[in-house]
């Protein structure tokens, strides 16, 4: 186990870079401590597997250092860093057998025959492939085989860290449950340091500890899913955790207040803002209520979302989502207010801080 | 329960009409041929297996066999893994892709007489690029009179033009393997050696199958190039069966030995495919014996 540490990394697949644009990465400084259960959550092309990868070695940065405990090991080759990584389509070794796919990478370490078959065993119970130990590889199921390449990624237990890229892409609903489970049930135990890149929330959720949440090559926010939710670090965070996502609202600060249309909403304290950024206020559909006062809005559209439903309607000339309880009703001239403390204001997409501490 | 018609006999006829005048048929004569014969004006009386009978115990034919047999060995041996080589050396993308692709197809596009033409004259001691050059530097090259000269002329001439059938199917079966298997390899520490064994290999294995096939069974049932190049000689040192068999049809007129021998040949063609594409095919889904790959 150990504690990584990205510092300025950076990273273009194209020759000679030019703009950010250019960048799969842009810069990232991140820790990831020892024994931490990490998600790094994002839309598709938002750079995960790239730092992923940078991690482990299959790529090299253009810019940066990666450092193991301290150790620069920027330069080592992905054998000799001694990472484990699970990627998001099954790779098993054809011609060899169940057990055998799980031996190779111990064996490959020097591990004696006996000896790896005996860890390859305990695996294979862990993951329930205990009977199709003597089976050749090949002809497996897409789930039986991403267990196997998940296999692979645990079997070694002296690994530096464990990186899973989607692995349970392929995996049907009711198993990813039962995987995902294990996988914390395994960190829990062993204290694995694991970094788990998904894009889909509920899996960054549950899963980790703390969420890494990238946009556009760059890591915008980490925090615990508490966080993420109650102080989304950039209106990106906002939309993309949460269902519906959040609302942001375009607005004007007036002193210690900002005004939308007519309305105008205090603030606990006088924000400082630079320049002339583009001011915004963010507020969950949680926190919006529906109610007979406030300001007016016109439903467009209610969803039943069983438990829940949510409220699409536009008020001055914006849209916003609200959050209902399944029985509450809904007044005929309806209007809505704002739970007190849970607006938040973003300049040019990032939260200013309104003296809650947390930045 | 659906209505029953037979529109769809319409559209296997022309197939069947097809096959019927390219190889039923034919076959068939070639049948009725091995078991008469014949002293021309289309007189035939019924000969039996004696044809069969004749074949079978005429050196000449084994002794053609044989060659057959050698020689298919000998351009298997040298083509499937020179061709696996070539095509793990062969660029994954990029401008040099195109470039190697078109190179490598050259050799296949040029008809078969004229790929014997080439090597006869490129062999030849008097003019040949290579004779000459051979003989200039002092080795003693002359495949007009020395039968191992004769086969290592048509081997080299099998060889080059061949190669990169094996190399384009090789390198299709390449292509198809995700990186991930690659990177997955990395993190498990695998060597060289363990990358072409346990991924480049068996993901190549049903390309490489075909590949087997075909050139068993082109090499198998070579003609064209060997009897423009050394028409079967030094002596009958490149005799193989199908120069025989034309020489045995169309030379002496033999018609009804001719015919058997066809028959015997195919068969034999028939047979050896088959029991290759079953062996190569057999792998899958076998278990694997415990332990098997123990420290590879």
């Amino acid at each position: 186990m150990a504690r990584i540490d990205l510092a300025n990394v950076r990273h273009a697949y194209g020759p000679e870079p030019q703009s950010d644009a250019d960048y799969a990465l842009r810069h990232v400084n991140q820790a990831f401590d020892n024994g931490g259960a990490y998600a790094l959550l994002g839309p598709s092309g938002c750079g995960k597997t790239s730092l992923l990868n940078i991690i482990s070695g299959l790529v090299a940065p253009t810019e940066g250092r990666v450092r193991f405990d301290g150790v620069d090991v920027t330069d080592l080759p992905t054998a000799r860093r001694n990472i484990s990584q699970v990627f998001q389509f099954p790779v098993v070794y054809d011609s060899m057998s169940v057990r055998d796919n799980l031996a190779f990478p111990l064996r490959n370490r020097g591990m004696k025959g006996v000896e790896a078959k005996k860890r390859a065993d305990e695996v294979l119970d862990m993951i329930g492939l205990k009977r199709q130990g003597n089976r050749r590889a090949r002809g497996l199921t897409a789930d039986e085989k991403q267990k196997i390449s998940l296999g692979r990624g645990l079997v070694r237990s002296d690994v530096n860290a464990i990186l899973f890229d989607e692995p349970l892409t392929v995996i049907d609903p009711e198993m990813k449950w039962r995987l995902r489970a294990q996988l914390k049930e395994l960190h829990k135990r062993f204290g694995y340091t694991m970094i788990y890149v998904t894009h889909d929330q509920t899996e960054a959720l549950t899963f980790a500890d703390k969420v890494v949440v990238m946009y556009e090559g760059q890591i915008v926010q980490v925090g615990s899913p508490e966080d993420l939710f109650e102080r989304p670090r950039h209106t990106f965070v906002g939309y993309f955790i949460g269902s519906p996502g959040m609302n942001v609202i375009p607005t004007q600060l007036e002193g210690q207040a900002v005004r939308v249309g007519e309305y105008v909403a205090p603030l606990p304290i006088r924000p400082i803002i630079r320049g002339e950024p583009k001011l915004e206020i963010g507020v969950r559909p949680e926190y919006v209520r529906v109610s007979s006062e406030g300001i007016p809005m016109q439903i467009k559209r209610v969803e039943d979302v069983g438990r829940l439903k949510i409220v699409h309607a536009i008020a001055e000339g914006y849209p916003i989502t609200a959050v209902v309880r399944e029985g509450a009703a809904i007044p005929a001239d309806p209007h809505f207010t704002i739970d007190t403390g849970k607006l938040l204001l973003y300049a040019d997409s990032w939260r200013v801080d309104l003296g809650d501490g947390v930045q | 329960m659906k209505p029953v018609n037979h529109k769809a006999l319409f559209l296997v006829i022309p197939v069947l009409v097809l096959v019927a005048i390219s190889a039923v048929i034919p076959l068939m004569t070639v049948v009725n041929y091995s078991v008469q014969d014949t002293f021309g004006n289309n007189v035939f009386t019924w000969a039996g297996t004696s044809w069969y009978e004749n074949v079978l115990h005429s050196e000449r034919f084994w002794n053609a066999l044989v060659r057959n047999l050698i020689f298919s060995g000998i351009i298997l041996a040298i083509e499937i893994p020179l061709g696996i080589l070539v095509a793990l050396h062969m660029p994954r993308r990029g401008f040099g892709v195109a470039v190697c692709l078109v190179l490598m197809a050259l050799p296949l596009l040029i008809p078969w007489n004229v790929v014997g033409t080439i090597w006869q004259v490129f062999g030849r001691v008097d003019i040949g690029l290579l004779g000459a050059a051979l003989k200039g530097a002092g080795v003693d090259y002359n495949y007009v009179q020395d039968p191992i000269d004769a086969w290592a002329t048509l081997i080299a001439m099998d060889v080059w033009h061949w190669t990169s059938l094996v190399t384009l199917l090789a390198y299709a079966g390449l292509v198809s393997i995700p990186d991930a298997y690659y990177q997955a390899a990395r993190i498990d520490g695998a060597s060289g050696w363990q990358v072409f064994r346990h991924i480049q290999l068996p993901k190549m294995a049903h390309v490489l199958t075909i590949a087997i096939l075909l050139r068993f069974m082109d090499s198998f049932t070579i003609y064209t190039e060997p009897f423009v190049v050394t028409g079967g000689g030094p002596g009958n040192s490149t005799t193989f069966v199908s120069i025989d068999l034309v020489q045995m049809a169309v030379g002496q007129f033999d018609l009804g030995p001719a015919a058997a021998m066809s028959i015997i040949y195919f068969l034999i063609i028939l047979t050896f495919s088959w029991v290759f594409y079953a062996v190569m095919t057999r792998e899958d889904s076998k278990p694997v014996p415990d332990e098997k790959e123990n420290a590879s």
